[in-house]
């Protein structure tokens, strides 16, 4: 599990730090601690339906954040709980390609725990470390 | 914790950081708080208020709130109020992603005798009428095209559709719809996001309570008659929602369009990108007023939505209507949100835009945006507790005027979620509840553990700071025994 929750964050809200070889697997890290927010065990959530995704945006830290708010906004529209199982990141002109796979949220059998409502932009960072990258997040929730 | 160096000690409840403080503030910033509650606030706060000081265009002070807490941009309980003749900048990171988050309060004619023998029932309705917790939908079918007229009437639209009482938009800040939202200014992605989710709660700390005013929590007997609270015992329903994925959507939009053209266009320099702001008195701020306005009207239909659900289910297990029932609002105001607003800065009458973070609006007695019922009493500020400790009626007060009319909004969270989780196992949780006769129903346990009591300051010594520094002054406390939980 290549993410933790910060707890001397934001108080009210929460914050995740999340770490990874790669980019893509750091996209994948990041996108897991957001729906960790939001369900408790990552693993009751099944791969019955996939979407896809394109997004670009000015900087690397931005496509993250950009990409987080595809996720919610997913859950919010058609009440998806997705995990990525591809990214393909292009650092240099930011901009990416991912496959998201997950189901609609059944109380039943996912424990749900808080909403996400946004991706902040406060203190986000995607930094590269001597072993790989590092992303800092706070989710408002 | 400690008190940064540097604050200076005003009076006991008013503690400033001056503009030397740090580089680029424009004026002092303020904590509103006693001592206790001061040493309470985690340092971010004062890092954050600063932050806000330094914004353009900003009137006297920076402030922060008694219950205030380390936030994204503002810290939650920042009053940012700015000069629109001056510069002064609109920001959607000073009013939140939550637009116009707030409480409503409706009082009943029921007692607390007639109540218990119904409370499972009551609570049981009540969870599944109003739908919370991850991505709900509700049960107000919209399409696209009703749901953008809807976020340009608010709550009126509700009220047209016999989905709530006439009075009912007397008694809602701007009368439940304010002027100005315009729906071309606001995205599909947006609408997508909020179309089908009139009527829900959401989740966090999200809540909607049945509450009891016992005689010997009412503070002020008169002020508790003039807005309702009359025979001892009297049930109450509170609740505390917002503008749901529509809200943060209009948000997310606005602040990344901002952080556009900011510097390269204003030249405005920020600390923090949460900051993101654009000149009110341009494109970008006017469009974004236009559509943060359509998120204040969502705001108000979805509280008057859930009244409306609120009035079926006590109907049912009464077999009375709600009019019998006493079912009136008391009122429904915003904690999040911006406005236009008349205030004295240096003995001059100016227009600000008044951005309040977890704050709540708080006007004294004889202002003319006060309903006339409550011309005389002050405007009724309500402030929602945690689940285990209360919440509370307050009113504003004429020495508010110091601090914009500004008050708290709750008792505000001193705990992460996740070390909550740790220390208040959800079930146990329910357990304690209930041995202290409070009935809950939540989605989730886990949820249920990260809004404990114990994550959140002591909500009677955050009343009592308001009281103590001018900004609003108690009426009455209630006590939970019901609880739906988003």
């Amino acid at each position: 599990m290549p993410y933790e929750f910060v707890d001397d964050g934001v108080t009210s809200d929460v914050t995740f730090h999340a770490w990874a070889e790669g980019l893509e697997q750091l996209f994948v890290a990041a996108a897991d601690a957001t729906l960790n927010v939001m369900v408790r065990a990552l693993d009751s959530v099944r791969a019955v339906e996939t979407r896809t995704a394109s997004l670009e945006a000015d900087a690397l830290d931005l496509l993250l954040r950009r990409f987080l708010d595809e996720l919610i906004y997913r859950k919010d529209v058609e009440e998806l709980l997705l995990r990525a199982t591809r990214v393909a990141v292009d650092a240099a002109h930011p901009r990416l390609d991912a496959v998201l796979a997950g189901e609609r949220i059944d109380p039943e059998r996912h424990e749900l725990l808080a909403d996400v409502k946004a991706v902040t932009f406060h203190d986000l960072r995607v930094e590269r470390t001597a072993t790989g990258w590092d992303a800092h997040v706070t989710l408002d929730v | 914790m400690a008190i940064v160096d540097n604050v200076q000690k005003i009076s006991d409840t008013v503690w400033e950081l001056p503009a030397s403080y740090k580089e680029g503030m424009r004026v002092p910033a303020r904590i509103i708080a006693t001592e206790k509650l001061v040493r309470e606030m985690d340092e971010a706060v004062y890092q954050q208020i600063s932050n806000v000081a330094t914004l353009p265009g900003i009137a006297r002070y920076a402030l922060c709130m008694p219950d205030g807490h380390s936030g994204y941009g503002f810290p939650i309980g920042g009053v940012a109020a700015m000069d629109v003749h001056e510069g002064g900048v609109i920001s959607p990171g000073g009013i939140g992603f939550d637009i116009n988050c707030g409480m409503r309060l409706i009082t009943t004619n029921l007692t607390l005798e007639d109540v218990q023998p119904h409370l499972k029932e009551i609570v049981d309705r009540l969870f599944q009428r109003v739908p919370a917790g991850v991505g709900t939908h509700g049960f107000l079918k919209l399409s696209h095209n009703e749901f953008r007229e809807l976020v340009e009437q608010g709550a009126r639209w509700c009220v047209e559709r016999d989905l709530g009482w006439q009075e009912d938009l007397e008694f809602t800040e701007e009368n439940g719809c304010i002027s100005g939202a315009d729906s071309s200014k606001i995205s599909e992605r947006a609408v997508e996001r909020g179309y089908n989710q009139v009527g829900t709660l959401g989740s966090g700390n999200h809540y909607l309570e049945v509450q009891v005013a016992r005689p010997e929590d009412v503070r002020d007997k008169d002020l508790a008659e003039k807005f309702g609270i009359t025979v001892p015992n009297q049930i109450v329903v509170m609740f505390h929602c917002g503008s749901r994925g529509f809200g943060h959507q209009v948000a997310t939009d606005y602040l990344q369009k901002f952080l556009k053209v900011m510097e390269p266009k204003y030249g405005i320099k920020i600390l923090d990108r949460e900051l993101a702001c654009a000149p009110f008195d341009s494109p970008e701020g006017r469009d974004y007023f236009a559509a943060m306005k359509c998120g204040l009207n969502m705001s108000f239909a979805n509280r008057q939505v859930i009244l409306h659900r609120i009035r079926e289910v006590f109907s049912e297990v009464f077999g009375r209507r709600a009019e019998e029932l006493g079912m009136r609002t008391v009122y429904d105001v915003s904690h999040n949100t911006a406005k236009l607003e008349r205030h004295v800065v240096d003995g001059r009458e100016k227009t600000l835009l008044v951005h309040r973070k977890g704050s709540t609006r708080a006007f004294g007695p004889a202002h003319d945006e006060l309903p006339a019922r409550y011309r005389d009493t002050g405007q009724p500020v309500i402030i929602g507790g945690s689940m285990e400790t209360g919440s509370y009626l307050l009113a504003g007060v004429p020495s508010g005027a110091a601090a914009f009319y500004s008050t708290a909004h709750g008792s505000g969270r001193t705990m992460s979620r996740t070390k909550a989780r740790k220390l208040f196992p959800g079930r146990d949780l329910e357990r304690r509840l209930l041995a202290h006769g409070i009935y809950v129903r939540a989605t989730s346990y886990a949820g249920l553990a990260e809004e404990a009591g114990g994550a959140y300051k002591d909500i009677d010594a955050v009343v009592e700071a308001t009281a103590r520094a001018g900004l609003s002054r108690p009426v009455a406390r209630f006590t939970p025994i019901g609880n739906v939980k988003g």
